[in-house]
């Protein structure tokens, strides 16, 4: 027989809920924001994702554009290309809180999926900067092909994968080694590559060559070059950039740059199903922890489009600072 | 009761009979509409046209800009449908005039004003009836639009019902001014050239105000000043779930207006067919 337990006293009650509520508060405050480098604006925005307006623009380091978030969303990293620095910022307060040592020229980097290290692609010098970011210590430099930018650790973080722009081609890069065991050609200016999330796929965008290669990384075979068409819109302007699949691996988001759409396409079988009406030179996206929404960074209208994932349809643009570039989203 | 006419007890015009005549206009009109399916076809091809052709070929010529009442940008055949369907509505109000003055000709509108309803209430009656019709076509429109992928959210058909009665009616007043004018069915064409055309191309139906602002001052001025721009813009908030207040004032105030206009004008003491002792065949 269990023992009588007295009922708890309605201020013991009143206490346990204001804690819940505050803890509430807390959580909400923390999540449900998304971040926008503002590469011309030399700030960043932050945008509430509930209400999709902008909360707080602040300024940081010149040029940014590369930005990713901590996997426990305590930090914000920013490539700050023209101060040729990564710099560490507060997503509460959006102060700089420290500088890291990234190389000359940082503008795309990944993060490994246990949070460090940080590989930041070097465009100028032709490498790949591993970088400690709790010791603020380079750990190697690696030489790859020129003008490298698109980075990508495959979810086991054994694999790197840098594309390099005038080599047009993705090196695979082993991060324990930090050899390079693989190169695959690609098409024209290798902009952004993006593993599924089982790690069995990587799709790899060509901006000039207006594709997108999807790389069985096992065999390093190009399984199927995916390529875009947009009544209206001529050839030349379709230029894929920013690369999300969603994280069952069925649907992948391509940003086709000044063709001012982002492809949907079907990650199984890679055919396009939608072109999504977005504003000018659409750069980078991404998505929400729920990926029920996707942010897309408008460089050249200097807003940043919302798309509802599940209906895929453009809900609202709303304005951001000068050209803006990157967008992360804070992990829940 | 027989015997002639004149053995008609005087009785109060009540609420019924002023029904049974608003019914019996709005049912004449309806029947006229249903019989001339070419009238609904060409009513419904005119506006497809511009959508399926014209939109197709401007879709990325546009430029782009987030004009209210839009959260984002939108295709060019997104934005000209609004301007359509009240496009439709314009025709239809041009139509209803140019059955007013065939009614002239033929002599039926001799028999519509002998009766002892106060002429307010036929024309108002005329009026109901025409936008009862316009209703018909702009929602036949708005759906094969929709087929078509102009997505409008559903909430926005039912809040724009309201906007595109009000829009009808100022059409409907302004057409019924017009065939106080026109003393013959010929002279019709005219009011293609001088009042139609002018209407839809002088107005944001085809391109926002921004851009024509960046063409021309004045015909960003002659734009403002025009009605229809003003039903457009109303219909194209409510379709959108928002309330454009000035539009609103504007297309009532012109409503208002032309139907006191058109009032004067059938008024055959004092209108404009008094002045001019009536159109052949009927009674001055």
């Amino acid at each position: 027989m269990t023992a009588f337990r007295p009922l708890p006293s309605p201020r013991a009650l009143c206490a346990v809920l204001t804690g819940s509520l505050a803890l509430f508060a807390a959580g909400a405050a923390e999540a449900g924001m998304a971040y926008v480098s503002n590469e011309r604006g030399n700030s960043i925005t932050a945008i509430d994702t509930d209400t999709l307006a902008v909360t707080k623009t602040a300024k940081v380091g010149r040029r940014p554009r590369g930005i990713i978030m901590s996997p426990d969303g305590k930090a914000i990293y920013l490539c700050a290309s023209d101060d040729h620095s990564v710099q560490v910022i507060d997503p509460v307060s959006l102060k700089v809180l420290r500088k890291l040592k990234s190389g000359p020229d940082p503008e795309l980097f990944a993060l490994h999926p246990s949070g460090n290290p940080l590989y930041i692609a070097n465009e100028d010098d032709n490498q790949v900067t591993v970088l400690d970011v709790e010791k603020n210590k380079v750990i190697a430099q690696v030489p790859v092909g020129t003008e490298p930018e698109g980075m990508a650790v495959s979810p086991d973080g054994k694999i790197l994968v840098a594309t390099s722009e005038t080599t047009n081609m993705a090196h695979f890069i082993d991060t324990e080694s930090f050899k390079i065991v693989a190169n695959v050609l690609v098409d024209a200016r290798p902009r952004f590559a993006e593993f599924t999330r089982d790690g069995k796929k990587l799709f790899v965008s060509a901006e000039v060559g207006g594709s997108v290669s999807v790389i069985d990384p096992a065999t390093l075979q190009i399984i199927k070059k995916i390529t875009f068409k947009i009544p209206g819109i001529s050839k030349e302007t379709i230029q894929p950039v920013g690369v999300r699949v969603t994280s069952d691996g069925k649907t992948a988001f391509v940003a086709l740059g000044p063709a001012n759409h982002v492809a949907v396409v079907n990650a199984e079988t890679f055919e396009v199903v939608d072109y999504l009406l977005v504003g000018q030179r659409v750069w980078q996206l991404a998505f929400s922890p729920d990926e029920k929404q996707l942010f897309t960074t408008n460089g050249n209208s200097n807003d940043v489009s919302v798309i509802d994932v599940p209906n895929r349809k453009v809900v609202k643009s709303i304005k951001v600072g000068g050209a803006p570039w990157g967008v992360v989203v804070a992990p829940q | 009761m027989s015997g002639s006419p004149f053995a008609a007890p005087l009785r109060p015009l009540g609420a019924r009979g002023y029904a049974i005549c608003l019914s019996g206009i709005v049912w004449r009109e309806l029947l006229r509409f249903v019989q001339q399916k070419e009238r609904f076809l060409s009513a419904l091809v005119r506006p497809l046209l511009w959508l399926f052709i014209f939109a197709a070929g401007f879709r990325s010529a546009l430029g782009i800009s987030i004009i209210p009442p839009y959260d984002t940008y939108v295709l060019y055949e997104v934005y000209v449908t609004p301007g359509l369907a009240v496009m439709i509505q314009l025709f239809n109000g041009m139509q209803s005039s140019l059955s007013m003055v065939y009614d002239r000709e033929v002599g039926s509108m001799r028999v519509l004003l002998t009766s002892p309803f106060p002429r307010w209430w036929l024309l108002f009656s005329k009026l109901i009836a025409g936008v009862v019709v316009s209703l018909v076509q702009v929602y036949v429109f708005l759906a094969v639009a929709f087929l078509w992928g102009v997505e409008i959210p559903l909430y926005g058909y039912v809040l724009a019902l309201p906007a595109f009665i009000l829009s009808g009616f100022m059409l409907g007043a302004i057409g019924l001014v017009i065939s106080s004018l026109v003393r013959q069915l010929e002279n019709f064409a005219s009011v293609m050239n001088f009042v139609i055309f002018p209407m839809f191309f002088a107005s944001s139906a085809l391109y926002p105000l921004w851009r024509v602002r960046d063409a021309s001052e004045a015909l960003y001025v002659a734009c403002l000043i025009n009605p229809f721009t003003h039903a457009v813009e109303l219909a194209r908030f409510a379709l959108y779930g928002a309330f454009n207040p000035v539009a609103c004032a504007v297309v009532a105030g012109t409503t208002l207006v032309f139907f006191a206009l058109a009032v004067i004008a059938y008024d055959p003491g004092r209108g404009v067919m008094g002045l001019r002792g009536g159109p052949k065949g009927e009674a001055s």
